[in-house]
């Protein structure tokens, strides 16, 4: 990817949405297909204070975000909504550490991007979640 | 019912409980700026974290002991619907146990805005429920 791609997509994560900007979300890198993002530990993300476990909400969100910043890439334009999501968790993530998403998009129709994804907290090997979903795609004509 | 504790994730987001429907909890979610995606519209992932949150509510609304089921009870997997976009306005919640068995818990939930029968999100999680 050209280093004018990469600077669209830290931009997309930096200032497009609210959310992603209030998680701290990150670009780290991208290929042809797929994102990685970062999501830095923060306790105010975790479900439960004596055990200081991530909460899944925000690796959902981080899902979502990437999910919605692969579309960009691979169809020019930023998906008009996700449709569906699907998330299976595989293990807690270790607390303290941070979270990376990789997120690729498989398929494009006309109407829809089909991407999946996992979560890792430092080793890939041993992923926390495994994703997938589907983005509806903004149409030129907007049918 | 007792009193339910929320994780803290839903102060980061906002969330408080703000009634009862069916025996469980009835969440809202105000609308702030960090739960945006698009402009003028929520996040998919501000939405799914209302959903677990309501999810996880309902199930601690079931048990004597809210602190030991946030033990006891660890998502395995959550599927979420979007129906309808979320725009820039209150959310509500609310989750329904569908099944408590001897290993795993089912829950549906439902997010709406000004109309509960227009949902704008919908979500199916399941748990695992380990020893107590």
């Amino acid at each position: 990817m050209d280093a004018d791609a990469s600077s669209r997509l830290s931009d997309f994560l930096r200032r497009s949405s609210g959310h992603t900007v209030a998680l701290g979300l990150r670009f780290v890198a991208s290929g042809d297909d797929w994102l990685e993002i970062a999501l830095d530990y923060d306790r105010r993300l975790i479900a439960d204070l004596s055990s200081g476990i991530l909460a899944s909400g925000p690796i959902v969100s981080a899902f979502d975000s990437g999910f919605g910043g692969v579309v960009l890439m691979c169809h020019g334009r930023l998906p008009e909504a996700t449709l569906d999501l699907r998330i299976d968790y595989l293990r807690p993530a270790r607390p303290a550490h941070t979270v990376s998403v990789r997120c690729e998009c498989y398929r494009l129709t006309r109407r829809i991007g089909f991407v999946r994804g996992s979560a890792h907290d430092g080793d890939p090997a041993k992923p926390i979640a495994m994703a997938a979903g589907t983005m509806m795609l903004q149409t030129g004509d907007g049918r | 019912m007792n009193k339910v504790a929320l994780l803290p994730y839903a102060d980061f987001l906002g969330i408080s409980i703000v009634g009862d429907q069916g025996g469980a909890p009835l969440l809202s979610m105000p609308f702030a700026e960090g739960l945006t995606g698009h402009p003028e519209r929520l996040h998919g992932g501000a939405i799914a974290g209302l959903l677990e949150i309501a999810a996880i509510a309902a199930i601690d609304a079931t048990l004597d002991d809210a602190a030991e089921a946030r033990e006891r009870f660890k998502p395995i997997t959550v599927t979420i619907d979007f129906m309808r976009p979320g725009r820039p306005a209150e959310t509500f919640a609310c989750g329904e146990v569908i099944r408590i068995g001897a290993r795993i818990a089912n829950v549906a939930v439902e997010a709406w805005q000004e109309d509960p029968t227009k949902p704008i999100a919908a979500a199916r999680m399941n748990l695992s429920i380990g020893k107590s």
